[in-house]
Parts: structure tokens; C-alpha cells; sequence
């Protein structure tokens, strides 16, 4: 097959229609055009979702004291100023959600999985254009929805982002359980089915689209995390969508599977005999792997973004591909250890802690190859690679406590504490977020034509950083100490009068970090227009998606598509004359390619 | 294999048949919930042991093995270009699909006049759940029916040649696919159950 024939059977079917304003922005089947539309989507979801982690760790820090804000954001919520209660569980339950699942899975892996794959491997665009865009309205009306559900009038879903039975169960077991939890249940359901036809299309692209010569052994890591994360997603998500519609059941048709005997305002209910503990389980099922949908996106942008920074290939790039699928495959068998505390029998206790401790194994492969790769690197110390280092840093300090949690025997004391918040924020909240940042800042000359200022970005980061140790650092003591998660107010126990001064320094971290954002957000959408022009290939780095020019077109490559003859990470290599060699240059004559 | 090779039009095909086998995983995956839910809630003291499942599921998944077989020599027959025959038997398919959906209804009806209910306060959780699947099954085979449909359209309108028959061949597999899904799922509530 030539290459000829490749373009001309694009050129068929691609560049003879016209685009309109509808086509181009709105309903748009080009790659590019709806990872942009993911990520301004999720950046507004994410505003959304910071907002209320701030609102709440006021009324923590402060508890059940008037405050301005809460009365002009909260209204009848806020009366006379003072947070109520239910409002407080609804902030902290959708902030769970909105952050996980549509800023950190539809944000992060939608925004970077469209960009890049076909990009990177050498497409003209994703297996079925029309599908990604389907997917991309799915997530948006299901975005709609859940906003929606902050305006229903009973309150918006109150019973934790794991929406355990039976406050999700039955409708009047509080004011979130009724039309707040059916318009959660709607969008979620919804989210599913975008992220389905999201992964299927990025599995299918990635296997089958590949330019000549790009072998599975020649793709830039960040295509093996998204490739990885698709296929997690096709095989986990489908099951919350069996819970989901049990749950439903119950909720509505009267069926007991997840409910036994149960009084309620002095009403006995009909249901019998059923189970939380089995939604538990089906839940996690879905609940432990999407962390690592969470995660392993982040780690492949931080695997690319530290190559090309340190100017040196990627350490281990063979340990690397078998640690993400390691851990792909370990975080299917590992959901049990967020039950531990559910009766569960402890000798099923003692295999969920010991598959849940391996993946210590593929995770320190991961942190040792980083930390190996910027070693005596020309590190290039701009913003990307500041907020990779960052996730490093993060991950290992999130990762450390995982372990302690990972062992049932340690896990009963501290669970439902703040050392459980510590933990998972770190180790997947702000890691994820640095590895979509760090994303962010390394690509956006590929997605706007144009550089993000610089020096706001230092500012950025950093002070992110303090902020967020701030905030996450000291919870692990007020958890050793026993604080609960979830209160809405600790003032009632003199147990945790000695950890009050901690929640207000928390707060204050909270508040500045939170404040900070508005610098990167005035960057982001300043930058679209009065940014420094991009030139083509701005980070010198040596992956595909830099040798396509830098007004986006329709089909990417202006020509024929370029072949690939050596791997994605050929950078400082010996005989070349510059430190990088992109992938689509051909072998010198007597160059070996290097054996990773 | 190399994936890599090929022209832009044989990748593109090979990667939609490939989603359609991913999208099964998943699907499959959605039916290990509810079949692993199954299993759990069977050590339930209101679980019922010794129930005899309709006859009229025995008669909707005959229903269902044929109507794969009326399929695979439609498939056939446009193969050696017998278009009426084809025409024929992609109607059969698409009428025994209906049956299969009515029977399955029938069974409904013939567990309600055991005296048992799916839903609500009277509901007994294992016919709950015997309900759920297979109406998360009538609907994978309501989509199948409509691809099944899409097809004979198509076919009226002789869009597909020997060459060119990635429609057909999609709404085979999945067809297939909920076949054999339901014959699993029959077995799996005559032996679990």
C-alpha cells in the first residue's frame, strides 16, 4: 500500500465539505476540537467543585459561625449566614463526585486522550469521529444535569460521593435522597455512557490506526496510560452501571436488593432481606479502579513532560509499560480493602491487604523511574516540568500512607478518618491535578497556537504546592487523632477541642490555594489570545504531534502522514548533532536503534 | 499481525469491528455484575430454591439459536450473491427475534400466574432479579432487532457487495452476541438459581 493512496482516501471523505461556525465549535468530529471542548468543560466543572471543597472547609474551620459568603452563595441554605447541615453533606458529596468523575476522569483523560492519541500515533483522527462526539455531549449534558441537581429544592445528593444504601436507597430517608439523588443517578448514568464510548474509541484507535512503523514498543508512554485507562474503563464502569440500576430498583420499584428491615420516621417499610454490603461491593468494584483512571493518564503526561525536560530518554521505558499494566490489572482484584471495616471476614481481609500491597511493587518502579530519568538530566525547570515534579512528590507522599491503609489490620483505626482524606487527596487528587496541569502548560501551544505565560505559571505552581501540603499534610495528624470525615461540625466532642486550631490553618491553606487558581485560569483564557505565538516544535521534543503544523487542520498533516523509525524518547543521543531526534526521522546510516 | 499496515479504509474497518468486540467486553462485563449480585444474594434466607423456571424460556431460546442460524446463511447467501434468499432469510431473523422478545414476555406472564411478583412490597428477590436480567437482555436484543432492521433496509437498497459489507457483518456479531448471551444466562439461572 503506498502512501498516496493513504491521503487520497482521506481526501474522500475529508476536506470537501465546508465547516460552519456549528460544525467547527459546536458540534464539532474533530479530535482536537473536542479534547479542547472537554477541557474548558471540565475547567468549569472543576471551579465548580473547588468552590464547594471551600465552602465546607469554612464551616469547618469556623463551625456553625455566620459567614457572608455562605449567605450569598447558599441563600435559604444559609440562614442568617450559618451553613446548615444538609447543605454541608450535599457540598462534600458532589464535590467527591464532580471532582472524580468530571474533572478528573472527563477533564483529564477525555481533554488528553483526544489530543493525543491520534497526534502521537499518527492518525488523521479517532477510529469513528462521530462516536467521540456523541461522547463529548453525553458528558455534557450529564454535566448539566448534576448542576441542575444543585438547585432542587430537597437539596442535591447528600449521601457521599459512594452513594452507599439506604440514603440512596430510599427517597425519604433525607432531603438529598429524593429528586437530588434521582437527578444524580441520571447524569451518572449518563457519564457512563460517554466515558464508554470515549474508552472505545481510544482502545481501538491506538490498536488500530498507528502510523508505519509505530510498533506498540515505539509508543510514547503517555499512549500506553491512556490506552490502559480506556481499557480499565470498558471493563469497570459497566459494572457501577449494575449497581446503579439495582439501586434504581430498589428506589423506585420496590425491590429489596440492597435494603433490609428498616423503620424510618416511625414507618416500618416493606423491604426485606437485602444487602448494602453487596452494593459496597459492586460499587468498589467500579470505585478502586477508577483511581487508577484517575492516575494513569497523569502518569503518562508526566512520564513525556520529564523525558523531554531532562533531555534524556525515559528510564525503564519497558518497566514502565509492564508497571501501568500491572497496576491496570492489580486494581481489579483490590476493591475489598475500602470495606475492611463492613464485617467483611478477616482472612478475605488478609488477601484484599495483600494484592492491595502489591501494587506498592509497580508504583515505586513508576517513582524510581522518574526520579532516575531527571538524574543528571539538562533539566528544563519550566512550569510542566515543575508540576510533574510536583506529582512525583505528591504521589510518594500519598502513596506512603496507602500502604498503612492498605493493611486491614492498621486500616480499622484511622478508616473514615482524615487521615483516609489525607491520603486519597494526595495520592490521586492532587496528583491528578499536577499531571493535568503539568499536561496543560506542556501542550497547550498544540492546542491554541500559543505559549502560557511563563512567569505566572511559576507563580502558579508554587504557591499550589505550598498550599497543597498545607492543607493535606496536617489532616493526617487530626486523623491519627481520630477526627472524623464527613462531620459537619466537631464542636460537640471536647475529644477534638486540641485539633480546632489545625482546621483553621487547613482553611486558610485551602483558601489561598483556591484563590491562586484565578492565576492560572486568567493564563489559560488570556493566553488564547494575547499569548506568545508557538513555534512549531517549542519544547524540542521528539513525538509526532509536534511535526503537524501549528493551525490546527482538519486530517492533521497537511501531506501524507509521517512514517516512524525509532522510538519516542531518542533524546542527548550520542552522534546526533542536536539532543533530540524526533520519531519520524530515519535511521543514520550504521545508528542502532537504542534497546530500551 | 501488524495493525500498522493496510490502507486508511481497511484500518478504519478493522478498528470499528473491534469496538463493537470491546463494546461486548463491556457489556459483558455490565451482566457479570448482575449474574455475581445473583450469586451473592442466593445464600439470602428468602431466596427461593426450588423453582422451576417457565417452559416458554425453553421455547424463546430455540427461538433464539435459530434465528442465529437464519442469520449466518443470510450472511452466506449474500456471499454467493442470492439476493432474494438473502432477503428471506434476514425477514426470518428479524421475525424470530420478535418471537423471541414475545415469548420471553410469555414467560413473565406464566411466573406472575405462579403467584409471584418482580417488583414491589410482594416482590421475591430471586424472581426480582430473574426479571432484571432478562429485561436488560430484551433490551440488548431490541437494539439487535433495530440493527437487524437497519440491515434489511440496506439490503433493499443494495448497499452491500462482497466487498463491502461491514454493516451486515457488525449487526451479525452482535446479533450473535445477545444469542449467545441469553443461552449463558438460561444455564446460569438453571444452575445457579
Amino acid at each position: 500500500m503506498s502512501a498516496h493512496a493513504d491521503t487520497h482516501a482521506h481526501d474522500d471523505h475529508g476536506h470537501h465539505h465546508k465547516e460552519t461556525f456549528v460544525t467547527k465549535y459546536i458540534f464539532s468530529m474533530d479530535h482536537k476540537m473536542i479534547a479542547k471542548q472537554y477541557l474548558v468543560t471540565g475547567t468549569i466543572m472543576g471551579v465548580i467543585g473547588v468552590m464547594m471543597s471551600l465552602l465546607f472547609r469554612m464551616q469547618i474551620a469556623w463551625p456553625e459561625q455566620p459567614n457572608v459568603l455562605f449567605e450569598a452563595l447558599l441563600g435559604k441554605w444559609a440562614p442568617d449566614g450559618v451553613m446548615d447541615a444538609d447543605i454541608y453533606l450535599a457540598l462534600v458529596t458532589i464535590h467527591g463526585t464532580i471532582m472524580v468523575f468530571f474533572v478528573l476522569t472527563a477533564g483529564l483523560s477525555g481533554t488528553f486522550s483526544n489530543l493525543l492519541i491520534p497526534l502521537q500515533i499518527g492518525a488523521r483522527d479517532m477510529a469513528s469521529g462521530f462516536l467521540n462526539m456523541v461522547s463529548y455531549w453525553l458528558f455534557f449534558v450529564s454535566s448539566i444535569i448534576m448542576v441542575i441537581s444543585l438547585f432542587v429544592e430537597a437539596g442535591p445528593a447528600a449521601a457521599g460521593w459512594t452513594i452507599y444504601p439506604p440514603l440512596s436507597a430510599l427517597p425519604m430517608a433525607q432531603g438529598g435522597s429524593g429528586a437530588g439523588m434521582t437527578l444524580w443517578l441520571v447524569s451518572m448514568a449518563i457519564f457512563i455512557a460517554s466515558s464508554l464510548l470515549g474508552s472505545l474509541n481510544y482502545v481501538v484507535t491506538v490498536l488500530n490506526l498507528r502510523t508505519k512503523g509505530m510498533s506498540m514498543t515505539r509508543l510514547p508512554l503517555t499512549i500506553w496510560a491512556f490506552f490502559v485507562t480506556a481499557i480499565i474503563g470498558i471493563i469497570s464502569f459497566p459494572v457501577l452501571l449494575s449497581a446503579a440500576l439495582l439501586l434504581i430498583m430498589d428506589r423506585s420499584f420496590g425491590t429489596s436488593f440492597f435494603l433490609s428491615d428498616i423503620f424510618i420516621q416511625g414507618e416500618v417499610l416493606h423491604y426485606q432481606g437485602g444487602s448494602p454490603v453487596l452494593f459496597e461491593h459492586l460499587f468498589w468494584f467500579l470505585g478502586h479502579p477508577e483511581v487508577y483512571i484517575v492516575i494513569l493518564p497523569a502518569m503518562g503526561l508526566v512520564s513525556e513532560i520529564m523525558a523531554t525536560n531532562s533531555r534524556k530518554p525515559i528510564f525503564g521505558y519497558r518497566a514502565m509499560i509492564a508497571s501501568i499494566l500491572a497496576i491496570a490489572f492489580l486494581s481489579t482484584i483490590v476493591w475489598g480493602h475500602h470495606m475492611f471495616v463492613s464485617g467483611m471476614n478477616p482472612f478475605l481481609g488478609s488477601v484484599f491487604t495483600f494484592t492491595t500491597l502489591l501494587i506498592a511493587i509497580p508504583s515505586a518502579v513508576k517513582a524510581f523511574n522518574w526520579i532516575t530519568t531527571i538524574w543528571k538530566g539538562n533539566l528544563q525547570m519550566n512550569p510542566a516540568m515543575l508540576f510533574s515534579i510536583g506529582f512525583v512528590s505528591t504521589f510518594i507522599t500519598g502513596g506512603l500512607t496507602g500502604i498503612i491503609l492498605g493493611d486491614s489490620a492498621l486500616d480499622i483505626n484511622v478508616h473514615d478518618t482524615y487521615f483516609v482524606v489525607a491520603h486519597f487527596h494526595l495520592v490521586m487528587g492532587i496528583s491528578a491535578l499536577y499531571g493535568m496541569f503539568a499536561g496543560i502548560y506542556h501542550w497547550y501551544p498544540k492546542m491554541y497556537g500559543r505559549m502560557l505565560n511563563k512567569n505566572l505559571g511559576y507563580i502558579h505552581f508554587w504557591i499550589t504546592a505550598v498550599c497543597a501540603y498545607g492543607v493535606f499534610f496536617p489532616m493526617h495528624f487530626i486523623g491519627m487523632a481520630g477526627l472524623p470525615r464527613r462531620y459537619y461540625t466537631n464542636s460537640n466532642f471536647p475529644l477534638f477541642d486540641d485539633v480546632s486550631n489545625v482546621n483553621v490553618i487547613i482553611t486558610i491553606f485551602a483558601l489561598i490555594g483556591g484563590v491562586v487558581q484565578i492565576v492560572y485560569l486568567y493564563n489559560f483564557f488570556s493566553s488564547m489570545y494575547y499569548g506568545k505565538k508557538a513555534t512549531q516544535n517549542p519544547w524540542r521534543a521528539t513525538t509526532l504531534e509536534w511535526t503537524t503544523p501549528v493551525e490546527h487542520i482538519h486530517g492533521n498533516w497537511p501531506g501524507e502522514i509521517p512514517h516512524v523509525y525509532r522510538w519516542s524518547y531518542d533524546y542527548s543521543k550520542p552522534g546526533h548533532d542536536v539532543d533530540f531526534v524526533p520519531q519520524n526521522v530515519p535511521l543514520k546510516d550504521g545508528e542502532e536503534e537504542l534497546q530500551h | 499481525m501488524d495493525l500498522t499496515q493496510g490502507t486508511a479504509k481497511q484500518k478504519n474497518e478493522r478498528a470499528k469491528k473491534m469496538m463493537l468486540w470491546f463494546g461486548i467486553i463491556s457489556l459483558i462485563m455490565s451482566f457479570m455484575g448482575w449474574t455475581s449480585a445473583f450469586i451473592v444474594s442466593s445464600s439470602r434466607p428468602d431466596w427461593l430454591k426450588d423453582f422451576q423456571l417457565p417452559n416458554a424460556f425453553i421455547i424463546s431460546t430455540a427461538l433464539i439459536i435459530i434465528s442465529s442460524l437464519t442469520f449466518i446463511l443470510a450472511k452466506k447467501a449474500l456471499k454467493q450473491n442470492n439476493r432474494a434468499l438473502t432477503t428471506i432469510l434476514l425477514l426470518a431473523t428479524l421475525i424470530l427475534g420478535v418471537a423471541f422478545v414475545f415469548f420471553q414476555f410469555k414467560a413473565f406472564q406464566q411466573i406472575i400466574n405462579l403467584g409471584y411478583n418482580f417488583t414491589g412490597p410482594t416482590s421475591n428477590v430471586t424472581m426480582s432479579y430473574i426479571y432484571l436480567i432478562a429485561v436488560m437482555h430484551i433490551l440488548h436484543v431490541a437494539a439487535g432487532l433495530i440493527s437487524v432492521i437497519v440491515v434489511i433496509y440496506n439490503h433493499f437498497k443494495q448497499k452491500y457487495t462482497q466487498e463491502n459489507m461491514l454493516g451486515f457483518e457488525l449487526s451479525a456479531t452482535f446479533w450473535h452476541f445477545v444469542d449467545i448471551l441469553w443461552v449463558y444466562l438460561l444455564l446460569f439461572l438453571y444452575f445457579v438459581g
